[in-house]
């Protein structure tokens, strides 16, 4: 398998065609110009972002932070703003009020939007592949708008596209148009690279070669900023997961910190009520206080009080508690939270049925 | 050539090859114009000015001119349902590039068009004998002003509306335009009410005036002028309507 990828990508920190612009004297310290590139800035820096359709705020004061060379994924439900996020970092919506730097540059200003288009690679999430043409010649086309593109050879085989390159794109399944798009926002080799939704449609071989490839770049030193509605994805590929909801951010960080620590989960038998399970169970273990119960989703949770990890010896402490309490037949489990876990707490269970 | 220049060339040959390897693309934009001027220099369905073959050019070159409105609305259209112009503008290309492009490759495919109908031209009696530099500039001139007509139009059209609504929409506009727009038939074969308003309307001006340079050999300077408003009004308009998105 041909290396797609230079090394030294992470060492660049000038990919454009303008020379870079003189900063003013006497500029206040860390002040951003167009072509000016802080190495330390982070990838992206999104603050008090707003953006309304009509009567509705469909971002809402929603600010995040993408750090060079890591992955972030943006989770959310349908309608929570993420693609309008995204689009308005890509420079295709105009904000109404907030601010975006990319790369160091402000979004807003004309010069930063043309240094970035050679800088940032995008995948939207209905792909913009026009459709006539062979898959193959869409992406060299693509290829030839960039100054230094990667070769579109090795890029399709890595991809699993190269007995469909000579297919018309209209002929081509979802899952390969898909992963064509993701061919096109990365060919030019980009620092920044936004992905909508990147794996959406795909069967399990073909996420997991595109998940491979985006590992490949994150690797190689791009930064990575997803949307996804796959908690797999998330937890698999992010650095950082941010969790948005109803136009602005609920949660942030890794996805280790984010799912929280091991806990005892507790099925409440047929003819008991949580609550009252809850209750009887906290009086059971009332000689070991660090340990407070929960509810969640009609079963009982045990955690530590002060976020700490529980082992199989709590678990045992809770089995024999509940015992005592006279639920024996209730079920008790050692459980590790998933991102989805912590995905449903933050954001809820209710069905969600507008789009943003 | 500057980088831009060269995005904006690849952009042009890349739409160009598009349009030229789409069958309906090429139905519109190449055949029927053909088979026009065919029909119009060899039969007497419809009365023309003397030489025929020079009418009938004329009124073929001002259809093929046109018929870039219907392509590029419904080009422009379904591009962006499917996002393609959203992901174009978001590579080194960018927005303005783009337009540019499409621009290019309107003209290129009118250069093959103009081959095409005069070569076919040549073989039902037109001779071009006693063409002067200035005629072939004033008819570059009227062909260049008819495209951005119709382009800015096709932008409108096709930057503002559904993909279904367009396709019927610009269809059926051609075939008014063609019918009874003085586009390919004089306008004095139109009812005179209808003759009064099309001589002012952009398939008219263009019609008549390709029509008049093809048999007389007069650049029809009002005709001309009515071209570059509409283009300006056309351009102005598309400028403030245009949705990148659908």
């Amino acid at each position: 398998m041909p290396n797609w990828f230079p090394a030294s990508k992470a060492n660049l920190t000038w990919r454009g065609s303008l020379p870079p612009p003189r900063v003013p004297s006497g500029a206040p310290a860390g002040a951003v110009y167009p072509g000016r590139v802080p190495t330390d800035s982070p990838a992206l820096l999104v603050a008090d972002l707003r953006k309304r359709y009509g009567d509705r705020d469909v971002v809402a004061g929603l600010s995040l932070r993408a750090e060079r060379g890591e992955l972030t994924a943006v989770l959310g439900p349908n309608g929570a703003g993420k693609t309008t996020t995204i689009e308005c970092c890509e420079g295709l919506r105009r904000p109404d009020g907030g601010r975006v730097e990319v790369l160091g540059l402000d979004r807003a200003l004309p010069e930063s939007a043309a240094e970035l288009r050679h800088r940032v690679g995008v995948m939207l999430q209905e792909g913009g592949l026009p459709l006539s043409p062979r898959a193959v010649d869409v992406l060299e086309h693509v290829a030839r708008l960039h100054d230094r593109p990667g070769a579109s050879g090795p890029l399709l085989e890595r991809l699993g596209l190269t007995t469909v390159a000579r297919t018309r794109v209209r002929h081509l399944s979802g899952g390969q148009r898909q992963r064509l798009a993701l061919a096109c926002a990365i060919v030019g080799e980009p620092e920044l690279v936004f992905l909508d939704e990147p794996t959406a449609g795909l069967d399990p071989q073909a996420r997991l070669a595109v998940w491979d490839l985006i590992r490949s770049l994150r690797e190689a030193g791009t930064s990575i900023v997803l949307t996804t509605h796959l908690m797999t994805e998330a937890e698999d590929l992010a650095d950082r997961v941010v969790v948005v909801d109803r136009g602005s951010v609920v949660a942030s960080g890794t996805p280790d910190e984010l799912r929280g620590t091991p806990h005892v989960r507790v099925v409440v038998p047929p003819g008991a009520t949580d609550a009252a399970v809850a209750a009887d169970l906290l009086s059971a273990l009332a000689a070991h206080p660090r340990l407070v119960t929960a509810l969640e989703g009609g079963d009982v949770l045990v955690r530590d009080r002060d976020g700490g990890d529980l082992d199989t010896a709590d678990l045992a402490l809770v089995a024999s508690a509940l015992t005592r309490a006279g639920h024996r037949a209730a079920q008790v489990a050692l459980a590790r939270p998933t991102l989805e876990d912590a995905f449903l707490a933050l954001t809820g269970r209710e069905l969600r049925t507008e789009a943003a | 050539m500057s980088a831009t220049a060269r995005r904006v060339w690849a952009q042009t040959r890349f739409e160009t090859v598009a349009v030229l390897r789409n069958g309906e693309q090429l139905v519109l934009m190449i055949l029927l114009p053909v088979i026009a001027l065919v029909v119009l220099a060899t039969t007497d369905l419809v009365p023309l000015p003397e030489p025929r073959a020079d009418a009938a050019l004329g009124g073929a070159l001002a259809m093929a001119v046109a018929s870039s409105f219907t392509s590029q609305a419904i080009a422009v259209a379904f591009d962006r349902r499917w996002g393609v112009l959203r992901m174009l503008a978001t590579t080194p290309l960018g927005p303005r590039g783009l337009l540019a492009g499409k621009l290019g490759a309107v003209l290129l495919v009118l250069g093959v068009q103009v081959l095409t109908l005069l070569g076919v031209a040549l073989a039902v009696g037109w001779r071009p004998g006693g063409v002067t530099a200035a005629q072939v500039g004033g008819g570059l001139l009227l062909m260049v002003l008819g495209t951005g007509v119709f382009v800015a139009f096709a932008l409108l059209l096709g930057g503002t509306l559904r993909p279904e609504a367009v396709l019927a929409i610009a269809n059926l506009l051609f075939v008014l335009m063609v019918v009874g727009g003085g586009l390919l038939l004089p306008l004095d074969t139109l009812p005179a009410p209808l003759a009064a308003v099309a001589a002012y309307l952009p398939p008219g001006a263009l019609g008549e005036a390709l029509r008049t340079l093809c048999t007389v050999g007069q650049v029809d300077l009002l005709a001309a002028g009515v071209l570059a408003a509409w283009a300006v009004a056309g351009g102005l308009l598309a400028t403030r309507s245009f949705r990148w998105d659908a």
